[in-house]
């Protein structure tokens, strides 16, 4: 996998990271997301990370700076489905992307952006 | 899948970084590792696979259980021949970093291990050895 696919659902975009990525597929996420909002008009991205068996350092500061890129574009990324062993080990390590919004699933990630009836 | 014997994986691409975790993820299946320990180590070798990728221009892991009085463990020594690292005690504080990273890769990955020995010669290159029992 090269890409991570990024859909338009009504008003947001969903990028859903399917499985173990390489360093540069997340790299390239972030400036496919950037492009994205501005060309949907999108002030919502839900990121879905459920597939994701390990979040290292890289990968853990791509979805902080992921989530920051969006803010500056007037945008807002919710992280969602983080396996909870994901996230024991990410706060051993040290990361605990406290700037980061985070959702147990897409549905709850809709209804804290406020967002219902999407078809 | 019977008990699991050593092996090496090369690491010169980030392809092979995926590689290696997906290798250690399959041997801590194998000595039944809980999900979470599984990802503790799976997690520690992707950051020393990609130091060594990224700023040793490669080397190699090598991946072997650890079958010591009854306990199990999993132990992973990768070896790089890359520049070195000057002052091993400023590269195990928490945010040191030389990359563009967050400087957690060190400091973090000795948190999810239970042994952690790193010997460095600057010219020559590193070998970090990590071990986490079951």
């Amino acid at each position: 996998m090269d890409r991570v696919p990024i859909i338009k659902v009504g008003k947001y975009l969903l990028a859903t990271i399917q499985t173990d990525v390489q360093d540069h597929v997340a790299v390239a996420l972030q400036e496919d997301l950037a492009a994205r909002i501005i060309a949907a008009r999108a002030r919502l991205v839900l990121l879905d990370i459920s597939a994701l068996q390990i979040v290292d350092s890289f990968i853990g500061r791509m979805i902080a700076d992921i989530s920051g890129i969006a803010r500056l574009l007037d945008a807002e990324v919710i992280v969602v489905g983080m396996q909870p062993a994901v996230a024991i080990t990410l706060v051993e390590l040290g990361l605990t992307l406290s700037g980061v919004r985070t959702a147990l699933n897409v549905e709850r990630a809709l209804a804290m952006a406020g967002i219902r009836d999407q078809a | 899948m019977g008990v699991p014997e050593r092996l090496t994986v090369a690491l010169r691409t980030q392809d092979d970084v995926v590689v290696l975790r997906q290798r250690v993820r399959e041997q801590a299946v194998a000595l039944c590792f809980s999900l979470l320990d599984q990802t503790k180590i799976v997690t520690a070798a992707s950051e020393l696979g990609r130091n060594a990728v990224a700023y040793a221009g490669g080397g190699e892991a090598m991946i072997e259980p650890s079958l010591n009085s009854g306990r199990v463990g999993l132990a992973l020594t990768v070896t790089d021949h890359g520049p070195g690292i000057p002052n091993v005690e400023d590269a195990m504080r928490p945010g040191f970093t030389t990359g563009g990273g967050l400087g957690l890769g060190l400091s973090g990955t000795r948190r999810l291990v239970h042994e952690f020995d790193l010997r460095s010669e600057v010219g020559r290159g590193t070998i970090v050895r990590i071990l986490r029992w079951k």
